[in-house]
């Protein structure tokens, strides 16, 4: 992929930095792609690259530094600047209407005049989309797309915006291993024509099966920049962190093996979505103390249900949820809190309001405890919790610190000390490691061991089948909103490959005949 | 010099520069205004803004005129501080002036220790009550607060009209204007030979109580959940709706004892015209203040000012006394603009 060295690179950027009060988040930052590059960006939580790939896309100024496209400097003051020069972002929040069309979508990006002729227009993207690979039928309403389609129609709009230099923030960070090998062989495509790609990623395995070269980010300053080809995951890792990354121990210490009493049970939980379609049909699920329980699957089967459900934001329409013998069922956030279940909410900003400040999301979920009598808020207490909490966890913040500006990773550090420093006797933990650096991954998959072995029931929620398999004692596949089949890692331990393959066939809904507990799902 | 545009973060000293600055922009754009109407500016801005100011009497008028201003941007602003868009105030206020002309005829014998207690309650029980249908539709049927609070304002004007031209038409001048109160049912007077009365330093308290409330008290971290991130709240537990109820009787309460203070504390009686729309003007008050209550209660007595300086300006000037409901209305535009100020930097490069 060396272009000849004659072409300036389609975007070079040189001696960028960007200071965020007394924070540098990029320190003299050099870098720059080619057209028909991927050039993959990594670095751990909080490194600087959003802020890196904000100041291209012009939503921030650098302090310092210039920005060259196809060789001539250019400031970008706007994103209309970058995408007047031809670059394109996609962040993970999308910013799609989503009662208007995919290709009403893509016009509101670039509407001109007072006429709208969209018959054309959907004959166009249409034409686009085919070119490029990205199957996406302009006449939907973009509230009825999966997440990945959603994904492809940000593509697609910056394509037709004519964009030569796309930017992906953490891309697969929300799709489903399939989805993120469609959006592989879209990528290829793109730089078959000639495009250049600035692509962000946690996943060391993404970054080298698709890049060309990889810049690292260690706080704000490059501290690498390799050829994809001559290098590997471990030394990607030891880059990034700056110290040896070991994976974690896989049960350190074994399940327990006499029966106990479950701590959580679920038993036929049936439960409708926000379109008051069935989302859940009967799942039965039983953790015991001590016990990890992976739930495995495909993205849209469910599993957010089953978090809102654990978290008392969904009331199911039947069955049980009993914590220690007690039905739990139609317990609200607080009861669900208080009957001792700890909840990791799927999306972080959802589990903190971003405008309020790390003290503040740390005392809200249990309020009553830092209240004093006559409703006084004992301020004292919030900061001096907040700040014990911020020194255990290592979180990089002030409890003065507005949550919002915190970087992905400890946003979510925020959310776990404030679970599990409660010591929860159940912990529901929806994507714990979703969108963090593989220290932050270790961090979190150690926390969870430990409150395992504290003696919490755990389930963990993740489409992510490598971390499932890393920690959980049980495997149980949901498939439809049902249980499909549970297994157990510790059984396959010759055979490891073949546990793989079981557990994704149930994930694609072929019911296997092995396992312990079969849940037959329901027909109707 | 260019000048840049980028979002950042809120710092504290620009929620203090908006509200000057956007005092200042409003002063030229209606410099235009005074202009066409013929008078001088330099003398106009003169009657506005400092001669209301020269004298103690007229110092005091300003806290008389204020003292609505200071209930109803505290209502307002506690409204707002959890994203309970309540623009309902004024049919609020004429819902407690209605019951505090009410039960200040009609509570008889009683020392009035004991009288404007009564009144003041009752007035803010009957405005509370006035709240709840749109809490209730907005925390049941999520029915858009900001459409159903503004319909209930003329609602309640015309029933109050109706009241002062039916049964409470004064029987011997024929005016429509309800029954004189009780001597006893006054609000006493603060300053002998002033107007300022008791209603202004129930503001004051009305305001420290919204500054513990938000400042000091757990009620106010769930509103601030609530008002800035509803979804992330209820995760965390908070009960929204249940914050969101309490937060729109309040609001509507505290915008009752506006009337009350008025009718009990100034009138006398009740009549349509007692409110120049201070439940409107209440919402300048907020938003200028940046729903801080120093910053609300410094706006609500700076509309005062605008509001006994235009009319001195018309009299001595002859420029139409509404100039003062323009500079406000201008004010409340140019407020709104600059707020994106809080999530845009302009940097010079
Ligand atoms: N608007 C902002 N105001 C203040 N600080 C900010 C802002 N944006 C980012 N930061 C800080 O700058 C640093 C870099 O953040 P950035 O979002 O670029 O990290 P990142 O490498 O993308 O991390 P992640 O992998 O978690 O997404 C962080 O410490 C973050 O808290
Ligand atoms: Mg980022």
């Amino acid at each position: 992929m060396t272009q000849p060295t004659t072409t300036p690179p389609a975007v070079a950027m040189h001696g960028i930095t960007k200071r965020f009060g007394p924070l540098t988040a990029n320190a003299n930052v050099d870098f720059d792609v080619q057209s028909g590059e991927v050039h993959a960006l990594l670095g751990e939580n909080g490194a600087g690259k959003t802020t890196l790939t904000k100041i291209l896309y012009g939503l921030y100024q650098p302090d310092a530094g210039t920005i060259a496209i196809n060789g001539k400097l250019t400031p970008l003051r706007s994103p209309a600047d970058a995408i007047a020069q031809g670059i394109g972002m996609v962040t993970q929040h999308f910013s799609l209407v989503p009662t208007l069309t995919v290709a009403e979508n893509l016009l509101l990006s670039q509407a001109q005049g007072i006429t709208l002729d969209l018959r054309t227009a959907e004959a166009t993207i249409r034409e686009t989309a085919t070119r490029y690979g990205l199957q996406v039928d302009p006449a939907r309403l973009v509230q009825r797309l999966s997440v990945g389609e959603q994904q492809r129609v940000e593509i697609l709009k910056a394509l037709y915006q004519n964009c030569r230099v796309l930017i992906l923030d953490e891309p697969t960070a929300v799709l489903t291993p399939q989805e993120a090998e469609g959006l592989f062989m879209v990528l290829r495509g793109l730089i078959a024509q000639g495009l250049a790609v600035i692509f962000i990623s946690h996943k060391l395995n993404e970054v080298l099966a698709i890049s060309h070269r990889v810049t690292v980010l260690r706080a704000g300053k490059v501290v690498g920049e390799v050829k994809t080809a001559e290098t590997t995951q471990i030394d990607l890792a030891r880059l990034m962190v700056g110290r040896e990354v070991t994976g974690v121990q896989v049960s350190a210490t074994p399940p327990p093996t006499a029966p106990q009493r479950p701590v959580l049970e679920l038993q036929n939980i049936h439960v409708r979505n926000t379109q008051h379609l069935p989302a859940l049909r009967g799942i039965n699920l039983r953790i015991q103390a001590g016990e990890i329980v992976g739930l495995a699957g495909v993205a849209g089967n469910g599993q957010p249900e089953l978090g809102e459900v654990l978290s008392g934001l969904r009331t199911p329409t039947q069955g049980e949820v009993r914590v220690n013998g007690i039905d739990v069922t139609k317990a609200d956030p607080v009861g669900m809190t208080r009957a001792g279940i700890g909840r990791i909410p799927e999306d972080r900003l959802k589990g903190v309001v971003a405008d309020l400040t790390v003290a503040e999301n740390i005392a809200l979920e249990s309020l009553a405890e830092f209240t004093k009598a006559g409703g006084q808020l004992d301020q004292k207490l919030v900061r001096q919790h907040a700040q014990s909490l911020i020194d255990a966890f290592e979180i990089k913040a002030t409890p003065g610190t507005r949550t919002g500006s915190l970087s992905g990773g400890n946003m979510q550090k925020v959310i776990l000390a404030r679970v599990l420093s409660r010591n929860p006797q159940v912990v529901v933990a929806a994507q714990p490691t979703r969108g963090l650096d593989v220290g932050a991954i270790q961090y979190v998959h150690e926390q969870l061991l430990t409150q395992r072995a504290r003696g919490a029931a755990i389930l963990l929620i993740s489409e992510d089948l490598d971390e499932v398999l890393a920690l959980a004692d049980r495997v149980a596949v949901i498939y439809e909103g049902a249980i499909v089949g549970e297994v157990k890692p510790s059984d396959f331990r010759d055979d490891p490959a073949n546990l793989k393959q079981q557990i994704g066939l149930m994930m694609a809904g072929a019911v296997s005949g092995f396992g312990e507990q079969i849940e037959r799902r329901e027909s109707a | 010099m260019q000048l840049r545009v980028e979002r950042r973060e809120a710092s504290a000293w620009i929620s203090i520069l908006i509200p000057l600055l956007a005092i200042g922009i409003t002063l030229i754009l209606v410099a235009g205004l005074v202009w066409l109407s013929g008078a001088g500016l330099w003398e106009t801005y003169y009657y506005f803004f400092i001669k209301p100011l020269s004298s103690r009497a007229s110092v005091i008028e300003v806290l008389v005129k204020a003292t609505p201003l200071l209930f109803t941007g505290a209502a307002v602003a506690f409204a707002f501080y959890s994203g309970y868009w309540n623009i309902g105030a004024e049919g609020q206020l004429y819902a407690g002036a209605a019951a505090a002309a009410w039960l200040g005829v009609v509570l008889k014998g009683l020392p009035p220790v004991v009288i404007i207690p009564l009144i003041m309650l009752g007035s803010a029980l009957a405005a509370a009550l006035w709240a709840l249908p749109p809490a209730w539709l907005k925390t049941r049927l999520n029915v858009d607060e900001v459409v159903t609070t503004l319909l209930l304002n003329s609602v309640m004007i015309f029933f109050v009209s109706s009241l002062l031209n039916g049964p409470w038409r004064d029987p011997v001048t024929n005016w429509p204007q309800s029954p004189t109160l009780e001597a006893a049912s006054r609000l006493p007077r603060l300053l002998a030979g002033t107007r300022l009365h008791l209603g202004f330093l129930l503001a004051i308290v009305a305001l420290i109580f919204f500054w513990w409330i938000t400042a000091r008290a757990s009620f106010g971290l769930r509103m601030r959940a609530v008002g800035r991130g509803r979804e992330a709240a209820r995760f965390m537990g908070v009960h929204v709706n249940q914050v969101v109820f309490r937060v729109a009787l309040i609001s509507g309460a505290v915008a009752g004892l506006a009337g009350a203070s008025e009718v009990a504390g100034l009138h006398y009686h009740l009549i349509e015209a007692l409110s120049p729309g201070y439940g409107y003007s209440g919402i300048v008050a907020a938003t200028l203040g940046s729903l801080h209550p120093i910053g609300v209660a410094l706006a609500a007595i700076f509309i005062g000012l605008i509001s006994t300086g235009s009319q001195t300006a018309s009299r001595a000037l002859g420029v139409p006394s509404f100039l003062g409901d323009v500079v406000q209305a201008v004010l409340l535009l140019v407020t709104l603009a600059l707020l994106l100020l809080r999530t845009y930097r302009v940097r010079m490069i």
